[in-house]
């Protein structure tokens, strides 16, 4: 029997998963990136991995875990993948140390823990302060020994353009271009794994990787594939402002004791979260504002929590410098704590200045992480149709979502260190979802007349000779300044209706003018521009998802901060937003599904007066299968 | 208005040439925000329409490796370029050039795949049982030998000792110093101990260790600071020994 073929697309922390567990299952794995894997944007996770091993001591369980990330997500998350996930915490833990994964280690030698945003548990496993890098770079090494045995093929500098789909609709290869010399390629498989992660450039300036541009899913929604939970995107309280980008000051500095503070004002009034009024402070003193306002997780608040204070602190007029940023100060810590978060203050070092262990480093909230994504299938081992549904699947047959670029497990918040756990767990996943499905095929691709793929292929080829001689007066990247101006402004972590309702005409309106750019490069050679131009197409797309997604949900829930509507509203709001294309239509057509939430009953969320608690989850199924 | 000038060598190969922008200072600008900002705008400082330039980036934090280029002569990551770092002093102009070592696809931004095929060479990984769960934990590590391993592990694959090292070349063969140390870092790990000699074997022929001419430019260029000069010497004693070892048929 022919192999099983099977394209991944990015080579990220879920790609590099996916593709290692598929090369073990007998696949023949192309894997497409748009950078050499190596340098994904995984590299960037600094802080940590969640994994409730209880190392610590400190009665911690995945249960327990599970609970707090349905907490921190608000309850928009359904909750068996996200179980599910946290109990595989710990076998994930355990492959990445065989994999050789420098983890800090205790002095008797076991892995280290600390404590991380919205948990009360040290349950985050680290590596210095770059993380990200090093699970990454373990996973790249596991995949290079299988494109050394021929059972990867990499397809580098290369990057998605469309799905192919047979008379079924089901996904059965790809088109690609090569960055270099924009040929156009086809390359045949069985099953397509998107794991393309997020889009902080529609926003231009966040802590992403100048490649996230989410343009992959754009170009799947317009496809067919549903989109979900777009408006929810995470704002990281702790950045350093740049031109260019947001530069990411790890969670992980206030996870070994760095303190948020301005400089207090006791003329000033400020509202608490159990609705009682408080002085700012003492005039002249340093006023530690999350740990008086949240004396339990203190600064260690959710991440959406952390920057919707800041911000309002700044709004107050008590920023430093009378500017928009605030004190994050490790200068009390002992050199040991600081030498666990080195990486960072090296960093800050590098772009101010300034040496953060003398002088607090001065800093501001950042768009940092992409809740939504595809739309994929999640169904629980003890449901009755399990076999006949596939995990991580899209609405589209063949075709999967994985890692960042889907919309499981965070829901309304993603809690700190979590992400690198749900890109691992989903990526494995998917590395055994995809043969399984490739099995109940009738018809394997290789056997699939060659006209399947010429069409997709002659589209691709006309758009791309079109765009190329584009000749009109817009500039791509001043269009793309616009975009993002209006999405930092409108749609990041202060929301409201008017403004939103301006903003989706205004990216209208850029759509229009997009039609009229001209590409100041015509060439074929590595042109960037043109590469851009083609992204920015499906960038518009996912904006619009965003920005009407942030119209119609009148609640506050999570990351979606609308103050004309300041409670969650459980009643009307407990749905998933789905985003689907019609071409005939202007905008997203949004529908509503349920939350799956069948282990805990939404309750308020607290972070002003928690404490320890032994969560009970019902409905567990006690034939969960170990995904790992 | 105060402004500085980026003297970029353009072009692919055999056609290269010098180009010039003017631009506007700021004080926060690096490199990469200066590049960026001809993209919107490219006209260059005779006045004349030009095409945007070409260069890689990946993270601008400077743990991606993707940014690397000559700036005045130096490798190094555009990302932490400071502009005003270098016009604060000197002439006001900034010249951006790609690596020399490796193929130049266009612009700023060359082939540096032969980066990661020597990642295969010498076996750069450690041989794990596969994907699924040990129910036990690896060898524990204590916290000495992470600290001493995990500079190591921070090694980017920018290019930039290559770049610098005499060495290297794109007619000869060597694996640079980066490969070199990806050896001493995974012999070095308790995971990977047992595989020790296939590593050593790897670095044995004219293209490993004995290509290294000494000349420790590698490690004055690395933006992470690895040890390169400490780890070279290092394994080419025990790539020394193991060949002394697999001539006589020692046993491990």
């Amino acid at each position: 029997m022919a192999k099983k073929e099977v394209v991944v697309i990015g080579g990220g922390l879920a790609g590099l998963a996916a593709a290692m567990r598929l090369c073990e299952k007998d696949c023949h794995v192309k894997l497409v990136s748009l950078t050499p894997a190596r340098r994904s944007h995984s590299v960037c996770a600094q802080g940590g991995i969640n994994v409730a091993i209880n190392l610590a001591n400190e009665d911690d369980s995945p249960i327990i875990h599970a609970y707090e990330t349905i907490k921190g997500g608000d309850f928009l998350a359904n909750q068996p993948p996200v179980l599910e996930m946290c109990m595989a915490g710990p076998a994930i833990l355990r492959m990445m140390d065989h994999f050789g994964c420098l983890f800090n280690r205790t002095p008797d030698g076991s892995i280290d823990f600390r404590r991380f945003g919205g948990s009360l548990y040290s349950r985050t496993a680290f590596c210095g302060a770059s993380t990200g890098q090093q699970l990454l770079y373990a996973l790249d090494e596991q995949v290079r020994r299988f494109e050394a045995e021929g059972k990867v093929e990499k397809f580098e500098h290369h990057e998605f353009l469309r799905l192919v789909l047979d008379s079924e609709g089901r996904a059965r290869g790809i088109v690609m271009h090569d960055l270099y010399d924009l040929q156009l390629h086809v390359l045949k498989a069985d099953a397509v794994v998107i794991a393309t992660g997020g889009l902080g450039l529609i926003y231009k300036k966040s802590t992403n990787s100048t490649f996230c541009t989410g343009a992959a899913n754009g170009r799947l929604y317009m496809q067919g594939m549903k989109y979900a939970n777009g408006e929810f995107i995470q704002i990281h309280p702790t950045a350093i402002p740049g031109i260019d980008k947001m530069r990411l000051i790890s969670e992980s500095v206030r996870g070994e004791g760095g303190r948020i503070w301005v400089v207090g004002d006791s003329s000033k009034q400020i509202q608490f979260p159990d609705g009682s009024m408080h002085a700012c402070g003492q005039t002249g003193e340093p006023w530690y504002f999350l740990e008086e306002m949240y004396p339990t997780f203190g600064n260690l608040v959710p991440r959406d929590i952390g920057a919707r204070e800041v911000l309002r602190i700044c709004e107050k007029g008590l920023g430093v410098d009378g500017q928009m940023q605030v004190y994050l100060d490790v200068t009390h810590l002992t050199s040991e704590k600081l030498h666990k978060v080195e990486s960072v203050l090296e960093i800050y070092q590098k772009f101010t200045g300034d040496d953060p262990r003398k002088k607090p480093m001065k800093i501001f909230p950042a768009i940092h992480y992409t809740m939504g994504g595809g739309w994929v299938d999640w169904p629980s081992s003890d449901d009755p149709n399990r076999l006949g549904r596939f995990r991580q699947m899209t609405n589209i047959p063949g075709c999967f979502n994985v890692g960042e670029s889907d919309y499981q497990y965070h829901g309304a918040n993603r809690l700190g260190a979590n992400a690198l756990l749900s890109c691992i767990f989903g990526g494995l996943v998917t590395g055994v979802e995809v043969p399984r499905y490739i099995d109940g095929l009738k018809k394997h691709v290789l056997n699939f007349p060659s006209n399947v793929f010429d069409e997709p292929l002659a589209e691709e080829m006309h758009l791309q000779k079109e765009l190329l001689n584009r000749n009109g007066t817009e500039n791509i990247y001043c269009l793309h300044d616009e975009l993002a101006d209006a999405m930092v402004q409108h749609v990041s972590v202060k929301r409201d209706n008017e403004n939103l309702r301006k903003t989706i005409n205004q990216i209208k309106e850029i759509r229009e003018r997009y039609e009229r750019v001209c590409l100041d490069d015509h060439s074929t050679n590595l042109n960037q521009t043109y590469v851009f131009a083609h992204q920015f197409r499906a960038m518009l797309e996912i904006s619009l998802i965003i920005a009407k997604g942030a119209l119609l949900r009148d609640e506050f829930r999570g990351s979606h901060y609308k103050p004309e509507f300041s409670k969650r509203d459980d009643e009307h709001w407990l749905k998933t937003t789905i985003a689907s294309f019609d071409s005939s239509q202007d905008e997203p057509v949004i529908s509503y599904e349920d939350v799956d939430l069948r282990h805990l009953d939404p309750t308020t969320r607290d972070y002003s007066s928690a404490k320890k608690m032994k969560p009970t989850l019902k409905n567990i199924p006690t034939n969960i299968e170990p995904s790992i | 208005m105060r402004t500085y000038i980026l003297k970029i060598l353009r072009g692919t190969s055999q056609h290269q040439y010098w180009e010039e922008f003017e631009l506007p200072f700021h004080p926060d600008a690096n490199v990469i925000s200066s590049l960026m900002e001809i993209q919107k705008n490219p006209i260059n400082k005779l006045g004349k329409k030009t095409t945007p330039v070409v260069w890689e980036q990946g993270c601008l934090e400077e743990v991606c490796g993707s940014c690397s280029m000559l700036i005045n002569g130096k490798p190094r990551q555009a990302c932490t370029a400071l502009i005003k770092d270098y016009t604060c002093h000197g002439s006001g102009t900034l010249t951006l050039a790609p690596f020399t070592k490796f193929p130049l696809i266009r612009d700023l931004q060359v082939d540096r795949s032969r980066l990661f095929e020597v990642l295969k060479k010498v076996h750069a990984w450690i041989f794990a049982r596969g994907s699924y769960d040990n129910k036990e934990f690896g060898l524990k590590v204590s916290p000495e030998l992470q600290e001493s391993l995990y500079p190591l592990s921070t090694c980017m694959t920018c290019g930039c000792c290559s770049e610098s090292c005499p060495q290297v070349s794109e007619k000869s063969k060597f694996i640079g110093p980066a490969a070199i140390s990806q050896v001493r870092l995974f012999n070095s790990n308790p995971a990977g101990r047992l595989e020790k000699p296939i590593r050593l074997r790897a670095i044995l022929d004219h293209e490993g260790i004995s290509a290294c001419g000494n000349a420790q430019n590698c490690v004055r260029v690395c933006p992470k600071k690895i040890p390169l000069t400490e780890s070279i010497p290092l394994i080419a004693r025990e790539a020394t020994k193991q060949a002394l070892k697999d001539f006589f048929g020692l046993p491990e």
